[in-house]
Formats: C-alpha cells, sequence, structure tokens
C-alpha cells in the first residue's frame, strides 16, 4: 500500500469535518486564483478598451507628437517623454539622498536612537498621501520655482517638469533608501571584515567593498524607485503644468502618462479620445509591470544568495 | 605608506561619514517641512463646526468637511468588506502551499498588482463598474480602492504566517485537530497582530488615494449615503479646492489635509505602538 | 507476549526520495513504555510521527506499509480519529500561545468545537492536571496564558493537554531534551505513573533515561529497526554489534 501525500489525503471528503475541510482547501484556492485572474482581467479589459486606439493609430501611437482632442488625432509622445523627463530626473536628485539614509541606518548607525528616529520618520512620511505632497508643491515650490524662473529670465511658468521632478524625488527617498538599507544589510559581514583587517578605512569599505558588492540590489531599488516615479499621479497632475506640447525644456509644462490621465479622463466623450487615454494607461500598466517583475526579481535573487 | 598618504585617506574618512550624515538629514528636511506647513496651515481652519458641517458655495463663510468624511468612511469601508477576508485568504494559500504553481502565479500577480498604479486602477474601476452601472458612484470608488488594498493584505498575511512556529500547527494536528480548523483557530489567531497590521496600515494608504477616486466616486458637495451615487473623499476634496482659484478654498483644503495626515499618521503610528502590545510571543 | 495495541508491518517512510525509515515491523505492548532509541538522525522521530500520521503532513512525504491500531488500518481510518486515539507530546514544550492554562488543557476539545458544560469542563482539566502532575501548581492561575510558565511546567502542561482527549496510546518525542535535570526527573517520574492509563511509546537518546523508566526498547539505526526487547535483556545483552556499540557510546 502507498499513500501519495501532503495534507491532501485530509480532505477525501468523508464526513462533515472532512467537507468542512475541503470547503477551507477549495476557498483558499479560488481565493489565490482571483488574484490571477483579477490581474489578467486588468490587463485584457486594458487591452479590449484600447482596441479602438491601437487600430486607429497602430505603433505610430508611440512617436507621434500631436495630441489633439479636437481634430482626434492622438500620439503619446509627449507623454512618452514627460513621463521618462520627470521620473529619471527625480531619480536623480533623488539618489544621493537615498544613498545617504540607505548608509546611515545600513552601515553607520545600524542600531541605537538617531538611526531608528531616522528610519520611523522616513516611514512614516511615506505614509503620507501622495496629494498632500501635490498641495504642498503648488504652493511652496511652485512659487520658489517661478522665482528661480525669473531670476535667469526663462518664461515663469513655476509649474513644470523640473518642479514635478522635484516633489517626485521627495517622495521616492523614503521608498529608495528603505530599499537600499535592506541591500546593503544583506552584504555579509565576512567581506568587510576582510577589508577592515587589510587595513581599509570605513569609507574605503563602503565606496569599495559594500556598494560593489550590492551593485544588483541597488539596481533593483533604482528600478523600483524608478516604477514608483512613473506610476505617481496626483502630485504629478498638480504641478507639471497640463500642456500636452512635446516638452523643448526641462522648465517646460507638460504631462506624464498618468497625469493626462487623471486630466483628461472625466472630459473625454469622443470614444475613440477615451480609448486613447486608456491606451496610456495599458502602456503605463505595461512598463511599470516589467519594471517591478526584474526588480523584484533581482531582490529575491540577491536575498536568496545571502 | 607614507604618513602623509594615511592622513589624507582618514580625512576622506571623515569627510564621508559628515557627507553621509548630512545628507541623511537634509532629505528628512523637506519630508518633515512639508508636514509642520500641512498642520501649521491648516490648524487655523479646524473647528467643530468645520468636521460636521458641509461646504459653503464660494463666497459664504464657513462650512465644513463632514460629507467627505463620510465619504471616505464609506469607500473605506466598500473596499475592506470583499478585500480583507479575500486578502487573508489568498495569502493563507500562498504561505501554505508553497510549492504549488498558483502561489508562484499568484505571488507575482500581487507583486504586480502592488506595483499598478492608482491611476490605471481607477480606470479599471470606471471600466468594470462605472460603465454598466451608467454613472459615478462610492461603489465604483470603493471597488477600485479594495483592488488596491488587496496586495498590501495578501502580502502581510503571507509574511506573517510564515513566521508562524511550525511547532503551533503540530501542537493543534497531533490533539486531532483538522487542518482548516487548525489555520482558523490557532495560525489566525497567533498571526492575528500581524495580520492587522496589515489590514490598519492598508487602510491609512487607500485613505489618502486620491487619483483612483478622479473619475469613479468623482465628488459631491453634498452628503451621500447612497453607495451608488458619487461621494466625495477627503483627498478628492483637497484635490478639488487645492486646484481652484480662490483663497478661502485653499484655506478649507489646508484644513482637510490637516484632518488627512493627521489620520493617517495617527493610524501608522497607533498600529505600530499597540500591535507590538498584541503580539504574541512564543 | 503481551497483547499488542499497535502493530506496524513493513512500514517505510520517505522524505521525497530519500527513504529514512526502513521496513519496520513491531508490535507494541499495551500498557507499558516502549523506549525508542538510535543515534541522532536515524528516523526515530519519522517512525512515531507515522504513528498517528503526523508525518504525512511534511509536504512529499511517503509512507508505504502498515499500522494497525487494534487490529485497525490506521491509514484506512481518518486521520483526525487516528490523532485523537494516539497523543503526542513533542521535544521542545509548545502550549499554545494564546491561549489560558484551561484551554491549553481543554484545546482538543475546543479546537474541535466540542462544547463541554462548565462542571465537566473543570472536572477534565481538574483530572488531566492531576495525571499531569501539575495540578497544584497551577490550580490558581488557571486563567493566565501558559507562557509564563517553566519549560517543565510547560512541558507537562502539554502532557495534560494530551491527555484529556483520554488517548489510548502517548508518543513522547525527547520530552526531556530541552529541560534540566530536576524537570526530567519529574516527567520521567510521571511517565512510569501513566503507565496505568496509556500505552506510551518514549524516543530518547538517552540510555540512562530508557533504563530507568522503558519496559521495552526498540534500537533504530539508519532507519533499520536493529532490535527489540525487554529492556532488562536489550541493555545487558544485545545481540547486535551496533546496538553494543551504540549502548557504549561508540556513535550517536
Ligand atoms: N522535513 C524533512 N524533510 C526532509 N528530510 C527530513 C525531514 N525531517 C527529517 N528528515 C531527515 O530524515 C532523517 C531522519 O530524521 P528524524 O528526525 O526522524 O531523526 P531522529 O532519529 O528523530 O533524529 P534526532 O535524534 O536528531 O531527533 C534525517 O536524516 C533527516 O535529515
Ligand atoms: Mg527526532
Amino acid at each position: 500500500m502507498e499513500i501519495p501525500l501532503s495534507n491532501k489525503a485530509a480532505i477525501l471528503p468523508r464526513d462533515r469535518s472532512q467537507r468542512a475541510e475541503s470547503a477551507f482547501q477549495i476557498i483558499i484556492l479560488l481565493s489565490a486564483l482571483a488574484i490571477v485572474v483579477l490581474l489578467a482581467a486588468i490587463f485584457l479589459s486594458l487591452v479590449l478598451y484600447s482596441l479602438p486606439s491601437l487600430t486607429a493609430f497602430g505603433p505610430s501611437f508611440l512617436v507621434r507628437k500631436t495630441w489633439d482632442p479636437v481634430t482626434g488625432t492622438f500620439g503619446a509622445l509627449p507623454f512618452l517623454v514627460g513621463t521618462l523627463l520627470t521620473s529619471f530626473l527625480a531619480l536623480l536628485i533623488s539618489m544621493p539622498f537615498s544613498l545617504a539614509i540607505s548608509i546611515f541606518i545600513g552601515e553607520y548607525f545600524k542600531r541605537g536612537v538617531v538611526s531608528s528616529i531616522l528610519k520611523n520618520v522616513t516611514e512614516l512620511l511615506a505614509g503620507i498621501p501622495s496629494i498632500i505632497y501635490g498641495f504642498w508643491a503648488l504652493f511652496v515650490l511652485v512659487p520658489i520655482v517661478r522665482g528661480f524662473q525669473m531670476k535667469v529670465g526663462i518664461f515663469p511658468y513655476g509649474v513644470g517638469i523640473f518642479t514635478a521632478s522635484l516633489i517626485l524625488s521627495v517622495m521616492i527617498i523614503p521608498y529608495a533608501a528603505s530599499i537600499g538599507r535592506e541591500v546593503i544589510t544583506l552584504v555579509p559581514s565576512g567581506i568587510k571584515e576582510a577589508a577592515y583587517s587589510l587595513g581599509a578605512t570605513r569609507q574605503e569599505v563602503i565606496t569599495k567593498v559594500i556598494l560593489p558588492y550590492a551593485r544588483s540590489g541597488m539596481t533593483a531599488g533604482i528600478l523600483l524607485a524608478l516604477g514608483r516615479a512613473l506610476g505617481e499621479t496626483m502630485a504629478v497632475t498638480m504641478v507639471i503644468g497640463n500642456s500636452n506640447r512635446l516638452p523643448h525644456s526641462l522648465f517646460s509644462p507638460g504631462n506624464t502618462m498618468a497625469s493626462v490621465i487623471a486630466n483628461e479622463f472625466t472630459e473625454a466623450t469622443a470614444s475613440l479620445y477615451v480609448s486613447s487615454l486608456i491606451e496610456v494607461g495599458l502602456l503605463l500598466f505595461l512598463v511599470t509591470m516589467i519594471i517591478n517583475v526584474i526588480g523584484r526579481f533581482i531582490i529575491k535573487k540577491i536575498s536568496i544568495g545571502a | 605608506m607614507s604618513l602623509f598618504r594615511v592622513r589624507l585617506r582618514i580625512a576622506k574618512d571623515i569627510g564621508f561619514k559628515a557627507m553621509v550624515i548630512v545628507l541623511s538629514f537634509l532629505s528628512v528636511a523637506p519630508l518633515l517641512f512639508i508636514l509642520f506647513y500641512v498642520i501649521g496651515n491648516g490648524l487655523s481652519s479646524l473647528n467643530w463646526n468645520f468636521l460636521i458641517e458641509i461646504p459653503k458655495p464660494v463666497g459664504e463663510i464657513g462650512g465644513g468637511i463632514v460629507n467627505s468624511i463620510v465619504g471616505s468612511f464609506l469607500l473605506v469601508i466598500i473596499a475592506s468588506l470583499p478585500s480583507i477576508p479575500l486578502g487573508i485568504a489568498a495569502g493563507i494559500y500562498l504561505s501554505e502551499h508553497k510549492e504549488s504553481k498558483l502561489t508562484y502565479w499568484g505571488g507575482l500577480a500581487v507583486e504586480v498588482l502592488q506595483g499598478t498604479p492608482s491611476i490605471v486602477i481607477g480606470i479599471i474601476a470606471y471600466l468594470w463598474v462605472v460603465v454598466p452601472m451608467g454613472g459615478f458612484s462610492a461603489l465604483s470608488g470603493g471597488i477600485g480602492l479594495g483592488i488596491m488594498m488587496l496586495p498590501m493584505i495578501i502580502k502581510t498575511t503571507e509574511e506573517t504566517l510564515n513566521l508562524m512556529p511550525d511547532f503551533l500547527k503540530e501542537a493543534a494536528l497531533a490533539l486531532g485537530v483538522p487542518y482548516y480548523r487548525t489555520m482558523l483557530r490557532v495560525i489566525l489567531p497567533a498571526a492575528a497582530s500581524g495580520i492587522m497590521t496589515g489590514v490598519l496600515i492598508s487602510v491609512a494608504r487607500i485613505a489618502g488615494e486620491t487619483a483612483p477616486l478622479l473619475f469613479t466616486a468623482f465628488g459631491n458637495a453634498f452628503m451621500n449615503w447612497n453607495v451608488i451615487k458619487p461621494v466625495n473623499s477627503l483627498p478628492l476634496l483637497i484635490y478639488n479646492y487645492a486646484t481652484s482659484p480662490y483663497p478661502e478654498w485653499h484655506r478649507f483644503a489646508w484644513g482637510a489635509s490637516c484632518v488627512l495626515v493627521g489620520f493617517v499618521l495617527t493610524l501608522n503610528l497607533s498600529v505600530r505602538i499597540i500591535i507590538k502590545r498584541w503580539k504574541v510571543r512564543f | 507476549m503481551e497483547s499488542a495495541v499497535l502493530r506496524t508491518v513493513g512500514l517505510s517512510a520517505y522524505y521525497g526520495d530519500n527513504l529514512v525509515v526502513k521496513n519496520v515491523s513491531l508490535s507494541i505492548s499495551e500498557d507499558r513504555i516502549t523506549a525508542i532509541m538510535g543515534p541522532s538522525g536515524c528516523g526515530k522521530s519519522t517512525l512515531v510521527r507515522c504513528f498517528n500520521r503526523m508525518h504525512e503532513l511534511t509536504p512529499g512525504a511517503k509512507i508505504e506499509g502498515q499500522v494497525f491500531l487494534k487490529e485497525e488500518d490506521v491509514y484506512e481510518m481518518n486521520p483526525i480519529t487516528v490523532r485523537t486515539r494516539i497523543g503526542m507530546v513533542f521535544q521542545r514544550p509548545n502550549p499554545f500561545p494564546m491561549m489560558t492554562i484551561r484551554d491549553n488543557v481543554i484545546a482538543g476539545y475546543k479546537l474541535n468545537g466540542i462544547k463541554l458544560n462548565r462542571s465537566k469542563r473543570d472536572e477534565i482539566v481538574e483530572a488531566s492536571l492531576k495525571e499531569a502532575a501539575l495540578w497544584d501548581e497551577v490550580k490558581d492561575y488557571l486563567h493566565k496564558r501558559g507562557t509564563f510558565l517553566s519549560g517543565g511546567q510547560q512541558q507537562r502542561l502539554c502532557i495534560a493537554r494530551a491527555l484529556a482527549v483520554k488517548p489510548e496510546i502517548l508518543l513522547f518525542d525527547e520530552p526531556t531534551s530541552a529541560l534540566d535535570p530536576k524537570a526530567t526527573a519529574h516527567i520521567e517520574r510521571l511517565m512510569t505513573d501513566l503507565k496505568k492509563t496509556a500505552t506510551l511509546i518514549l524516543v530518547t537518546h538517552n540510555i540512562a533515561q530508557a533504563g530507568r523508566v522503558s519496559d521495552f526498547i526498540a534500537f533504530l539505526y539508519l532507519g533499520e529497526l536493529i532490535e527489540f526487547g525487554p529492556k532488562g535483556r536489550l541493555l545487558t545483552t544485545p545481540k547486535d554489534k551496533r546496538t553494543e556499540e551504540f549502548l557504549t557510546g561508540k556513535f550517536g
């Protein structure tokens, strides 16, 4: 006699408690399945409702510069450019800061009051809604940027790509820093000690041993932070200036994929217009999905390795 | 090695540390500044009437945000009702069937859902609920927010259950307790504090979401308890008032921001403090 | 030979493809203490976990052969019934941390959804705790959580919990290896007393312990049952060289 096993053996229907047993198994199975189905349904709905736009414009949707609801011509290039500019700029601005926090709590002050305060404060602030960041940016950052623009003699919009990047960089610091800390603490102490025993200073250990060792983790952290930045909607919407023209400088107003949807979705009535906005949503969904999956994959790989 | 080079390296070491410390505190500064700015601007608008009245039209003095508070409350309830049980059940599956294919795909789906921009979830709630129902509603907004909280609940459930020691389950099973009862009556209660943390933090999170509500819950200047009618929520109110041209509306929005931030921070803080006490120690 | 309450026929157990219990045939006598000994990793725990169908809960685990509980094939029975009739006490004391001492004792009823009226409940709690020699120490703290108890007390609480559902057989998997000598002595005395109520199967590393409490000893080596017999004979005149080497401390 052989009993092939796992807890399945316990769920052969026999009496009432075994019926409850199988009901429980089925419920949790269906719930897990529901998540996969939900994601598939999200993707399929986006594709389905993008079809009019997909068939009307094809791949040229990605490279066309005009987005004109009046004539019914839709090209997403301005938003792709706007999204890439704001996200990368934000990443660039925030990088030294998030790296510093990661090193601070991941290496210099692993324990202790200061680092726990810093950690808790950043975590709490990461929980502040993005609408608040947007509101603050609109009333504090925009006038500052406007003042700067007047001083250097460019048109003082105040709002625009640069302002959006600034607030975005503030918003992603806590997120990037927490991934950075995780990655840094994964570096095995053995190789650090080896470097110290050779007479290296702390700074040399950090820049020549820890950071290179944590390189792939850092890449993952950057990707995940990028994924965050790409999809951030409200704060950007409030300060980017809502212009559908291709931005010609960092200070020009623009739109990101997320902000154009936020700004125009309720006004869109023509079906091709709605469909084009949904296609922008589909693009955003796909891009963030790919970035997140790659980032998570790297993180998982290095945490198993450690 | 020359003494000079050693000195140089030590100087670099000190300089680097100083830079790390300065940059770290610099990066917290704007965050704290935002917090104090909101509180500083908002506190003056706060009074009892602000919390219990509905907004007044432009030009009239006074009014309050009670309809937005009620709306936010409704939305959170609608989101939580299906998402909490579904998320916990899915989390149980993911932690109990580590080898299964579905766990692999489910885990991936959770990651992707968590990274999905909230505005995209808004589109989905619009397509799935607003379009078939023919109008904006609290229901559609709640469903959007519910989708947003799912991955967070699933993840914390899975992670908390993974931390449960095997001996707990063995103790119950060896007493002849069926597997499902072991999970429901032993493992889940022991994991309750962890799961609650995840649930409350996800509530704090969706309570501040705006993007999925723009074209679902939509906003409403009046009091509404009806789930198939549009409702206002605190973030929606802040958005609409902050982007309006009227200074008195801006003040109003600062007041609402203060309430929202207060709610979110209190929830986050108290979760961290209270849950620690509840935690079952092994 | 006395009547066998538990009998295995050609029992083998696997983790995945890894065979860890090899073709074991064994008869356990009623109301006696049978010790299962052998070096670490030889499959003692796995063997006893096959008796109450705990082994199958490990993913990838597999079983061949038969286990009879009073002529009934355990693997034809409902696993839930098997586990109420064959209780188990683990190496590490594992009271339920979120339950009071009282609820821990009647956990077998509570968790199975069996309602007890107050007097019945109190009766079971008192009787089980007395049997586990813990009553006097905890009778005033029944409403408190069991986690403040000492390790030895926690282990006796676990024994009371197992006894409360009135099992015919009690499996002890190294019940004293996490305890100090005094608590160990206490548990050993308790085991000898429990012989009146149930058949005991004791997994142990400790030769002296087996000598003190057991009636029969089974010696397991690399998953095989090498020798089985009355304690006196096995400890003084082992037939197999491997048993002798184990007893003289050559390995394990
Ligand atoms: N969950 C498991 N998965 C895979 N292999 C296992 C598992 N548990 C135990 N094993 C293997 O099965 C063999 C027998 O283990 P078992 O725990 O039964 O030994 P034991 O005699 O009880 O040892 P000890 O005296 O250390 O408790 C060991 O080689 C062990 O590595
Ligand atoms: Mg063992």
